[in-house]
């Protein structure tokens, strides 16, 4: 499989020559269709990279490719989602949903034609998320953990080939995190997108990644990669199970040393998932 | 009847009854410590001057409500196309902010002599000072509802190809909208101080010009019938645009209405 989105030497720093090194000489590719989380300690520049693969902000050197173009303007085959859920809130959910179809380019044009075909596919989506029902309420009206699965929907709805989630999962509690690992992993499955996921959530980024890539602290680089080879669909409790939770072990060893040293070693270092080894 | 309309009932009057206790106290000060007519009129004596001019104010009151109006609604257009403007950029926000804000540091007042020499007295100087003095909390709020805009919002549409035009569009003015009536608010009653004030400077005709005549002859009762009407004015100005407001923004006055919420089944 040729890589989908290619990362090469990319760095950026903000505000000018004085300003900010984010990112430093980063490099890293992700297959189509791959599930890959990007970990490291606060503050190292994951958030950027997402910036910069979406085509937000410029790169400062290097070259980002996502599906076979260099990224120089935002690209409407892109989904996000952030901590944050950024629901709309004068609308109702399903009417948030709508929301990329009345921007990307080619279903605006046909939205106002085939409205109910377009909110099938929105009421569909909100019961594969368990939210079946739920189409005509407010934002306000859902729990962190609905409006959560509802901005997830948003990010997927218009079939993204890229979908990119900035912790979407960072401020809920355990139970509904785990829960919703669940509901993104089928997601996931149903829909095919690749997925670079940020998180500092280790256990999260093992259960759900295909392979996870540990960013050492700022200015941001990739100093570890290590592949997580266990079949789908997980269940939660093999998060528990030794196959992941080494793998778990494994990461916050190789942050906890990122941490301490301001950039790792020049070279991508690969630590060898148990499946592998 | 339950408690609970009978709760509702009380609180829709309350504020007649605080009303109705201003104007006995203030009855009640003046007669008791005889207070001369032409230093502070009695409310009745204010509401018979009011009926004795009635015409008169009604005159003078439709001029001013005129005035105010259309000052108003082009302080509501100006503010909302600029407000968006600077509000959606950066470098228009930084272009044209600091002239703004020398501007309306100027005290209206000033100006109005200026307005006279340019448009003799009349209509059109009250029409203008209402709208410059009443267009800048418009423009300042809608700026702010739309520069506020949450950035990873605005990633998620821009993601998406959004045009910066569709995201103020989508986002901003939706979001702006509760800043925006709530700057009406306090716009209207500051259109009216504009209008008066004009009309006090430089007019024959309107509330500003009759209560100018009253104070010139002591009619002091007159003058206070005057004001009385201008307050009831703004109060059904007031009214009218929280009623828009609620009909527009009703998302943003969340948990005052359980009519909106809906139960889903399950």
């Amino acid at each position: 499989m040729s890589a989908f989105v290619s990362v090469n030497g990319v760095s950026l720093q903000y505000g000018g020559a004085e300003g900010t090194l984010a990112l430093q000489d980063t490099t890293f590719s992700v297959a189509q269709g791959e599930f890959v989380s990007v970990v490291g300690p606060s503050g190292c520049g994951k958030s950027t990279l997402m910036k910069v693969l979406s085509g937000l902000w410029p790169v400062s050197a290097g070259h980002a490719v996502v599906n076979g173009r260099e990224v120089t303007k935002p690209l409407d085959f892109v989904g996000m989602a952030f901590q944050n859920p950024n629901l709309l809130p004068w609308r109702t959910v399903l009417d948030n949903l709508m929301l990329p179809f009345e921007i990307v380019e080619q279903h605006r044009n046909k939205l106002r034609r085939q409205r109910a075909a377009y909110e099938q596919k929105a009421l569909d989506l909100l019961s594969l998320v368990g939210l079946a029902g739920s189409e005509r309420r407010m934002p306000w009206q859902l729990s962190g953990g609905m409006q959560q699965r509802v901005q997830l929907c948003r990010a997927i709805i218009h079939d993204p080939l890229l979908l990119m989630l900035d912790e979407p999962f960072g401020a809920l509690d355990m139970f509904t995190r785990e829960e919703l690992w669940l509901v993104l992993q089928d997601l996931w499955i149903e829909r095919k997108p690749t997925v670079i996921l940020v998180t500092h959530d280790l256990r999260e980024a093992a259960f759900l990644s295909d392979r996870v890539v540990v960013m050492s602290s700022r200015p941001g680089r990739i100093i570890a990669e290590c592949t997580v080879d266990v079949p789908r669909p997980r269940r939660t409790e093999q998060i528990y199970e030794p196959t992941i939770s080494e793998i778990v072990l494994k990461l916050r060893a190789q942050i906890g040393a990122a941490r301490h040293t301001s950039s790792g070693r020049p070279e991508n270092r690969q630590i060898a998932g148990p499946a592998s080894a | 009847m339950t408690n609970k309309a009978r709760r509702g009932i009380g609180r829709r009057l309350l504020p007649w009854i605080v009303i109705a206790a201003i104007f006995a106290i203030w009855e009640l000060v003046v007669r008791s410590f005889g207070i001369p007519q032409f230093v502070l009129p009695a409310p009745s004596a204010i509401f018979a001057a009011g009926w004795k001019f009635r015409v008169g104010i009604l005159d003078n009151s439709l001029q001013t409500l005129m005035t105010t109006l259309i000052g108003f609604a082009l302080a509501v257009a100006f503010g909302l196309i600029a407000g968006i403007m600077i509000g959606s950029s950066s470098l228009v926000y930084e272009a044209f902010y600091p002239a703004l804000i020398g501007f309306n540091a100027i005290p209206k007042v000033a100006i109005v002599p200026l307005l006279v020499i340019w448009f003799g007295i009349g209509t059109v100087p009250a029409v203008l000072t209402a709208f410059l003095i009443s267009f800048f909390p418009i423009l300042v709020n809608v700026a702010t509802g739309i520069a506020t805009t949450e950035p990873e919002l605005r990633d998620v549409l821009r993601a998406l190809g959004a045009s910066p035009a569709q995201i103020v569009r989508k986002v901003g003015l939706p979001r702006a909208m509760p800043y925006f009536f709530a700057s009406l608010k306090i716009a209207m009653p500051v259109a009216f101080v504009g209008s008066i004030l004009a009309e006090t400077v430089a007019a024959n005709k309107g509330i500003g010009s009759l209560m100018l005549v009253a104070t010139a002859r002591f009619d002091v009762a007159l003058a206070f019938a005057a004001l009385l009407v201008t307050g009831l004015m703004g109060m059904a100005l007031y009214w009218i645009a929280n009623l828009l407001e609620r009909r527009v923004t009703g998302w943003s006055i969340r948990g005052a209405s359980d009519a909106v919420v809906l139960h889903p089944q399950g």
